[in-house]
Protein backbone atom coordinates (compact mmCIF):
# COMPACT_ATOMS: atom_id res chain seq x y z
CA UNK A 1 0.00 0.00 0.00
CA UNK A 2 1.45 3.07 -0.57
CA UNK A 3 1.92 6.41 1.58
CA UNK A 4 -1.30 8.13 -0.87
CA UNK A 5 -3.64 4.79 0.17
CA UNK A 6 -3.04 5.00 3.88
CA UNK A 7 -3.43 8.50 4.22
CA UNK A 8 -6.98 8.27 2.17
CA UNK A 9 -8.09 4.83 1.91
CA UNK A 10 -8.02 2.48 -0.81
CA UNK A 11 -10.84 4.65 -3.17
CA UNK A 12 -9.18 6.65 -6.30
CA UNK A 13 -7.93 10.42 -4.89
CA UNK A 14 -6.38 12.90 -6.24
CA UNK A 15 -3.26 12.09 -4.55
CA UNK A 16 -3.59 8.49 -5.85
CA UNK A 17 -2.86 9.67 -9.05
CA UNK A 18 0.26 11.11 -7.90
CA UNK A 19 1.56 8.35 -5.88
CA UNK A 20 4.73 8.17 -8.49
CA UNK A 21 5.54 11.37 -7.45
CA UNK A 22 5.69 10.70 -3.90
CA UNK A 23 9.48 10.48 -2.58
CA UNK A 24 11.13 10.77 0.66
CA UNK A 25 14.05 12.74 -0.44
CA UNK A 26 11.97 14.90 -2.55
CA UNK A 27 14.43 17.98 -3.47
CA UNK A 28 13.50 21.14 -1.66
CA UNK A 29 13.93 24.39 -3.33
CA UNK A 30 17.68 24.73 -1.84
CA UNK A 31 18.41 22.05 -3.85
CA UNK A 32 17.32 23.47 -6.88
CA UNK A 33 19.41 26.72 -6.00
CA UNK A 34 22.18 24.24 -5.11
CA UNK A 35 22.62 23.05 -8.97
CA UNK A 36 23.40 26.85 -9.60
CA UNK A 37 26.58 26.52 -7.58
CA UNK A 38 26.18 29.26 -4.98
CA UNK A 39 30.03 29.69 -4.23
CA UNK A 40 30.83 30.01 -7.79
CA UNK A 41 28.32 32.25 -8.03
CA UNK A 42 29.20 34.22 -5.17
CA UNK A 43 32.44 35.31 -7.30
CA UNK A 44 30.81 35.55 -10.28
CA UNK A 45 28.67 38.36 -8.93
CA UNK A 46 31.52 39.91 -6.93
CA UNK A 47 34.13 39.80 -10.06
CA UNK A 48 31.39 41.10 -12.30
CA UNK A 49 30.14 43.89 -9.90
CA UNK A 50 33.91 45.53 -9.89
CA UNK A 51 33.98 45.03 -13.25
CA UNK A 52 30.98 47.37 -13.60
CA UNK A 53 31.68 49.92 -10.63
CA UNK A 54 35.10 50.34 -12.20
CA UNK A 55 34.29 51.22 -15.90
CA UNK A 56 34.17 54.92 -16.02
CA UNK A 57 30.50 55.32 -16.87
CA UNK A 58 27.81 55.86 -14.11
CA UNK A 59 24.91 53.08 -14.10
CA UNK A 60 21.60 53.24 -12.84
CA UNK A 61 21.06 51.23 -10.18
CA UNK A 62 18.17 49.27 -10.99
CA UNK A 63 20.04 48.76 -14.29
CA UNK A 64 23.01 47.47 -12.38
CA UNK A 65 21.56 45.51 -9.96
CA UNK A 66 19.50 43.91 -12.77
CA UNK A 67 22.82 43.14 -14.78
CA UNK A 68 24.66 41.95 -12.16
CA UNK A 69 21.85 39.70 -11.36
CA UNK A 70 21.20 38.20 -14.88
CA UNK A 71 24.98 37.17 -15.35
CA UNK A 72 24.73 35.59 -12.07
CA UNK A 73 21.50 33.56 -13.19
CA UNK A 74 23.68 32.84 -16.17
CA UNK A 75 26.69 31.66 -14.31
CA UNK A 76 24.56 29.60 -12.28
CA UNK A 77 22.46 28.02 -15.15
CA UNK A 78 26.24 27.42 -16.43
CA UNK A 79 26.75 25.03 -13.29
CA UNK A 80 23.43 23.62 -13.34
CA UNK A 81 24.07 22.56 -17.42
CA UNK A 82 27.75 21.30 -15.94
CA UNK A 83 25.76 19.00 -13.04
CA UNK A 84 23.90 17.61 -15.50
CA UNK A 85 26.66 16.87 -18.17
CA UNK A 86 29.08 15.45 -15.05
CA UNK A 87 26.81 13.34 -13.30
CA UNK A 88 28.51 10.88 -13.19
CA UNK A 89 31.49 11.54 -12.00
CA UNK A 90 30.55 13.52 -9.43
CA UNK A 91 29.13 10.76 -8.15
CA UNK A 92 32.69 9.53 -7.71
CA UNK A 93 33.99 11.94 -6.62
CA UNK A 94 33.83 12.75 -2.57
CA UNK A 95 34.28 16.78 -3.21
CA UNK A 96 30.95 16.69 -5.14
CA UNK A 97 28.99 13.39 -4.51
CA UNK A 98 27.11 15.17 -1.96
CA UNK A 99 25.67 17.47 -4.75
CA UNK A 100 21.43 17.30 -6.01
CA UNK A 101 21.78 15.13 -8.54
CA UNK A 102 24.59 12.10 -7.18
CA UNK A 103 22.51 12.82 -3.74
CA UNK A 104 19.50 11.24 -5.33
CA UNK A 105 17.07 14.69 -4.97
CA UNK A 106 17.30 15.97 -8.24
CA UNK A 107 17.05 14.11 -11.86
CA UNK A 108 19.50 15.15 -14.02
CA UNK A 109 16.86 15.90 -16.70
CA UNK A 110 15.69 18.10 -13.92
CA UNK A 111 19.20 19.86 -14.04
CA UNK A 112 19.06 20.17 -17.90
CA UNK A 113 15.84 22.15 -18.05
CA UNK A 114 16.55 24.26 -15.41
CA UNK A 115 19.86 25.41 -17.03
CA UNK A 116 18.16 25.88 -20.36
CA UNK A 117 15.64 27.67 -18.92
CA UNK A 118 17.73 30.18 -16.81
CA UNK A 119 20.42 30.31 -19.65
CA UNK A 120 18.07 31.89 -22.08
CA UNK A 121 16.46 34.05 -19.71
CA UNK A 122 19.34 35.28 -18.18
CA UNK A 123 20.92 36.39 -21.76
CA UNK A 124 17.62 37.88 -23.67
CA UNK A 125 17.07 40.21 -20.08
CA UNK A 126 20.55 41.24 -19.75
CA UNK A 127 20.31 42.50 -23.08
CA UNK A 128 17.38 44.07 -23.02
CA UNK A 129 18.46 45.46 -19.58
CA UNK A 130 21.78 46.62 -20.32
CA UNK A 131 23.36 46.16 -24.28
CA UNK A 132 23.35 43.23 -27.00
CA UNK A 133 27.10 42.92 -26.32
CA UNK A 134 26.71 41.92 -22.71
CA UNK A 135 23.75 39.50 -23.70
CA UNK A 136 26.19 38.10 -26.41
CA UNK A 137 29.11 37.67 -24.12
CA UNK A 138 27.05 36.05 -21.40
CA UNK A 139 25.66 33.75 -24.10
CA UNK A 140 29.18 32.74 -25.30
CA UNK A 141 30.52 32.65 -21.44
CA UNK A 142 28.10 29.82 -20.71
CA UNK A 143 28.75 28.51 -24.07
CA UNK A 144 32.51 27.68 -23.38
CA UNK A 145 31.98 26.82 -19.60
CA UNK A 146 29.60 24.21 -20.84
CA UNK A 147 30.38 22.59 -24.49
CA UNK A 148 34.31 23.99 -24.62
CA UNK A 149 34.96 23.24 -21.00
CA UNK A 150 32.94 20.39 -19.61
CA UNK A 151 32.05 18.44 -22.87
CA UNK A 152 34.94 18.98 -24.32
CA UNK A 153 38.05 19.74 -23.00
CA UNK A 154 37.62 18.66 -18.79
CA UNK A 155 38.02 15.15 -19.75
CA UNK A 156 39.82 15.04 -23.00
CA UNK A 157 43.32 17.57 -21.81
CA UNK A 158 45.26 18.16 -19.04
CA UNK A 159 44.86 21.83 -20.09
CA UNK A 160 41.09 21.80 -19.22
CA UNK A 161 41.79 23.95 -16.32
CA UNK A 162 43.79 26.15 -18.47
CA UNK A 163 41.95 26.70 -20.91
CA UNK A 164 38.68 26.39 -19.14
CA UNK A 165 39.49 29.39 -16.53
CA UNK A 166 38.53 31.69 -19.31
CA UNK A 167 34.77 30.68 -18.82
CA UNK A 168 35.13 31.95 -14.80
CA UNK A 169 37.49 35.18 -16.24
CA UNK A 170 34.28 36.49 -18.28
CA UNK A 171 32.29 37.93 -15.93
CA UNK A 172 34.37 41.09 -15.21
CA UNK A 173 34.19 41.86 -18.85
CA UNK A 174 30.35 41.68 -18.79
CA UNK A 175 30.21 44.20 -16.10
CA UNK A 176 32.25 46.57 -17.72
CA UNK A 177 30.50 45.92 -21.29
CA UNK A 178 26.96 45.94 -19.37
CA UNK A 179 27.86 49.30 -18.32
CA UNK A 180 29.98 51.01 -20.95
CA UNK A 181 28.67 48.83 -23.81
CA UNK A 182 32.55 49.08 -25.51
CA UNK A 183 35.15 46.71 -24.68
CA UNK A 184 38.63 48.38 -23.92
CA UNK A 185 42.51 46.98 -22.25
CA UNK A 186 41.20 47.67 -18.75
CA UNK A 187 38.36 44.30 -18.47
CA UNK A 188 40.73 42.66 -19.72
CA UNK A 189 43.52 42.84 -17.60
CA UNK A 190 40.71 41.45 -15.25
CA UNK A 191 40.07 38.93 -17.29
CA UNK A 192 43.50 37.70 -17.29
CA UNK A 193 44.16 38.02 -13.55
CA UNK A 194 41.34 35.23 -13.39
CA UNK A 195 42.61 33.19 -16.29
CA UNK A 196 46.11 33.29 -15.12
CA UNK A 197 44.92 32.68 -11.54
CA UNK A 198 42.45 29.80 -12.04
CA UNK A 199 45.54 26.85 -12.67
CA UNK A 200 47.61 27.29 -10.13
CA UNK A 201 44.09 27.64 -8.02
CA UNK A 202 42.79 24.11 -8.89
CA UNK A 203 45.84 22.31 -9.22
CA UNK A 204 47.06 23.36 -5.77
CA UNK A 205 43.06 21.25 -4.92
CA UNK A 206 44.18 18.66 -7.14
CA UNK A 207 47.54 17.73 -5.18
CA UNK A 208 45.97 17.32 -1.82
CA UNK A 209 42.48 15.74 -3.02
CA UNK A 210 44.45 13.42 -4.63
CA UNK A 211 42.30 10.22 -5.49
CA UNK A 212 39.53 12.38 -6.43
CA UNK A 213 40.92 13.38 -9.94
CA UNK A 214 42.55 9.84 -9.89
CA UNK A 215 39.05 8.20 -9.36
CA UNK A 216 37.06 10.15 -11.29
CA UNK A 217 39.60 9.65 -14.72
CA UNK A 218 39.67 13.29 -15.25
CA UNK A 219 42.67 14.21 -16.46
CA UNK A 220 44.23 16.43 -13.93
CA UNK A 221 47.84 17.56 -14.81
CA UNK A 222 48.53 15.58 -11.30
CA UNK A 223 47.20 12.06 -12.93
CA UNK A 224 48.39 12.90 -16.66
CA UNK A 225 52.49 14.61 -15.68
CA UNK A 226 52.57 13.38 -12.41
CA UNK A 227 52.95 15.53 -8.80
CA UNK A 228 56.18 16.68 -9.61
CA UNK A 229 55.10 17.68 -12.82
CA UNK A 230 52.31 19.88 -11.22
CA UNK A 231 54.24 21.48 -8.64
CA UNK A 232 56.26 23.41 -10.79
CA UNK A 233 53.06 24.32 -12.96
CA UNK A 234 52.03 25.96 -10.02
CA UNK A 235 55.29 27.53 -9.57
CA UNK A 236 55.64 29.24 -13.17
CA UNK A 237 52.27 30.47 -13.33
CA UNK A 238 52.49 31.83 -9.88
CA UNK A 239 55.48 33.95 -11.23
CA UNK A 240 53.06 35.04 -14.65
CA UNK A 241 50.10 36.00 -12.25
CA UNK A 242 52.54 37.83 -10.42
CA UNK A 243 53.95 39.56 -12.99
CA UNK A 244 50.59 40.33 -14.34
CA UNK A 245 48.91 41.40 -11.23
CA UNK A 246 51.47 44.11 -10.02
CA UNK A 247 51.41 45.22 -14.03
CA UNK A 248 47.96 46.35 -13.70
CA UNK A 249 48.51 48.66 -10.79
CA UNK A 250 49.25 51.06 -13.51
CA UNK A 251 46.69 50.16 -15.61
CA UNK A 252 43.51 52.40 -15.76
CA UNK A 253 42.23 50.31 -12.83
CA UNK A 254 45.01 50.08 -10.55
CA UNK A 255 46.34 52.80 -8.53
CA UNK A 256 48.26 53.40 -5.05
CA UNK A 257 45.93 51.33 -3.23
CA UNK A 258 45.80 48.66 -5.56
CA UNK A 259 49.61 48.20 -5.80
CA UNK A 260 50.23 47.90 -2.36
CA UNK A 261 47.79 44.96 -1.65
CA UNK A 262 49.17 43.64 -4.94
CA UNK A 263 52.26 43.54 -3.74
CA UNK A 264 51.79 42.20 -0.50
CA UNK A 265 49.91 39.44 -1.90
CA UNK A 266 51.94 38.53 -4.41
CA UNK A 267 54.91 38.29 -1.86
CA UNK A 268 53.17 35.67 -0.10
CA UNK A 269 51.43 33.70 -3.37
CA UNK A 270 54.84 33.48 -4.61
CA UNK A 271 56.29 32.21 -1.01
CA UNK A 272 53.37 29.56 -1.20
CA UNK A 273 54.22 28.21 -4.43
CA UNK A 274 57.55 28.27 -3.94
CA UNK A 275 57.43 26.25 -0.73
CA UNK A 276 54.95 23.78 -2.57
CA UNK A 277 57.91 23.28 -5.89
CA UNK A 278 60.26 22.39 -2.83
CA UNK A 279 58.47 19.86 -1.25
CA UNK A 280 58.08 15.92 -2.09
CA UNK A 281 55.33 13.81 -1.76
CA UNK A 282 56.63 12.81 1.35
CA UNK A 283 56.84 16.11 3.05
CA UNK A 284 53.04 17.13 2.09
CA UNK A 285 51.79 13.42 3.45
CA UNK A 286 53.90 14.08 6.89
CA UNK A 287 51.93 17.26 7.64
CA UNK A 288 48.45 16.33 5.37
CA UNK A 289 49.49 19.08 2.46
CA UNK A 290 49.12 21.25 4.97
CA UNK A 291 51.40 24.49 2.77
CA UNK A 292 48.79 23.01 -0.12
CA UNK A 293 46.18 23.61 1.59
CA UNK A 294 47.22 26.33 2.91
CA UNK A 295 48.07 28.13 -0.67
CA UNK A 296 44.34 27.03 -1.77
CA UNK A 297 42.79 29.16 1.03
CA UNK A 298 45.28 31.84 0.36
CA UNK A 299 44.32 32.00 -3.48
CA UNK A 300 40.57 32.36 -2.27
CA UNK A 301 41.93 35.61 -0.62
CA UNK A 302 44.50 36.68 -3.40
CA UNK A 303 41.27 36.83 -6.00
CA UNK A 304 39.22 38.37 -3.56
CA UNK A 305 41.57 41.01 -2.31
CA UNK A 306 42.50 41.86 -5.71
CA UNK A 307 39.46 42.56 -7.20
CA UNK A 308 38.51 44.52 -3.85
CA UNK A 309 41.40 46.92 -4.05
CA UNK A 310 40.11 47.49 -8.08
CA UNK A 311 36.75 48.15 -6.39
CA UNK A 312 38.38 50.75 -4.41
CA UNK A 313 40.52 52.59 -6.35
CA UNK A 314 37.09 53.19 -8.36
CA UNK A 315 34.89 53.93 -5.12
CA UNK A 316 37.80 56.58 -4.60
CA UNK A 317 37.94 58.01 -7.90
CA UNK A 318 34.92 60.68 -7.61
CA UNK A 319 36.58 61.74 -4.78
CA UNK A 320 39.84 62.23 -6.60
CA UNK A 321 41.55 59.44 -4.64
CA UNK A 322 41.23 56.67 -6.84
CA UNK A 323 43.56 56.03 -9.86
CA UNK A 324 47.11 57.70 -10.21
CA UNK B 1 -19.95 20.40 2.61
CA UNK B 2 -16.12 20.80 4.21
CA UNK B 3 -13.31 21.24 2.68
CA UNK B 4 -11.02 18.51 2.75
CA UNK B 5 -7.71 18.61 4.65
CA UNK B 6 -4.61 19.44 2.47
CA UNK B 7 -3.10 16.44 1.12
CA UNK B 8 0.62 15.63 3.02
CA UNK B 9 2.02 16.44 -1.10
CA UNK B 10 1.20 19.57 -0.82
CA UNK B 11 2.63 20.74 2.90
CA UNK B 12 5.80 18.56 2.05
CA UNK B 13 6.40 20.87 -1.19
CA UNK B 14 5.15 23.86 0.39
CA UNK B 15 8.93 25.39 0.64
CA UNK B 16 9.60 24.45 -2.87
CA UNK B 17 6.21 25.99 -4.01
CA UNK B 18 6.82 29.27 -1.88
CA UNK B 19 10.32 29.46 -3.11
CA UNK B 20 8.95 29.50 -6.60
CA UNK B 21 6.39 31.61 -5.93
CA UNK B 22 8.72 34.41 -4.70
CA UNK B 23 11.43 33.89 -7.69
CA UNK B 24 8.40 34.52 -9.61
CA UNK B 25 6.98 37.67 -7.88
CA UNK B 26 10.32 39.22 -7.67
CA UNK B 27 10.93 39.21 -11.48
CA UNK B 28 7.67 40.72 -11.95
CA UNK B 29 8.65 43.59 -9.96
CA UNK B 30 12.32 43.76 -11.28
CA UNK B 31 10.86 44.02 -15.10
CA UNK B 32 8.60 46.77 -13.44
CA UNK B 33 11.11 48.51 -11.67
CA UNK B 34 13.47 47.80 -15.12
CA UNK B 35 10.20 49.22 -17.40
CA UNK B 36 10.43 52.40 -15.03
CA UNK B 37 13.86 53.29 -15.47
CA UNK B 38 14.16 52.58 -19.26
CA UNK B 39 11.28 54.53 -20.43
CA UNK B 40 11.65 57.58 -17.55
CA UNK B 41 15.75 57.98 -18.52
CA UNK B 42 16.44 61.06 -20.95
CA UNK B 43 17.56 58.23 -23.75
CA UNK B 44 14.56 56.71 -24.18
CA UNK B 45 13.00 57.00 -27.54
CA UNK B 46 9.40 55.74 -28.96
CA UNK B 47 9.79 53.24 -31.90
CA UNK B 48 9.93 54.69 -35.04
CA UNK B 49 6.54 53.35 -36.15
CA UNK B 50 4.68 54.95 -33.19
CA UNK B 51 6.30 58.00 -33.95
CA UNK B 52 5.17 58.25 -37.49
CA UNK B 53 1.32 56.96 -36.12
CA UNK B 54 1.76 59.41 -34.06
CA UNK B 55 2.54 62.38 -36.34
Amino acid sequence: MTRSQKTNGPKMSDASLHASTLREDEASFGDYFALLKPRVMSLVVFTALVGLLAAPVAVHPVIGFCAILFIAIGGGASGALNMWWDADIDKVMKRTKGRPIPAGKVEAGEALSLGLALSGMSVVMLALATNLLAGAFLAFTIFFYVVVYTMWLKRATPQNIVIGGAAGAFPPVIGWIAATGTMSVEPWLMFALTFVWTPPHFWALALFMRNDYDDAGVPMLTVTHGRRATRVHILVYTILLAILAVGTAFSGVGGPVYLAVSLVLNALFLHGAWKIWRRDEDDSEADNFKVERSFFKLSLLYLFLHFGAILTEALLKPFGLGGW
Amino acid sequence: MSFKPQHELHQRRFGRNMGVGLSLAGFVVLVLALTIVKVTSDDFKLPKIQTLEQN
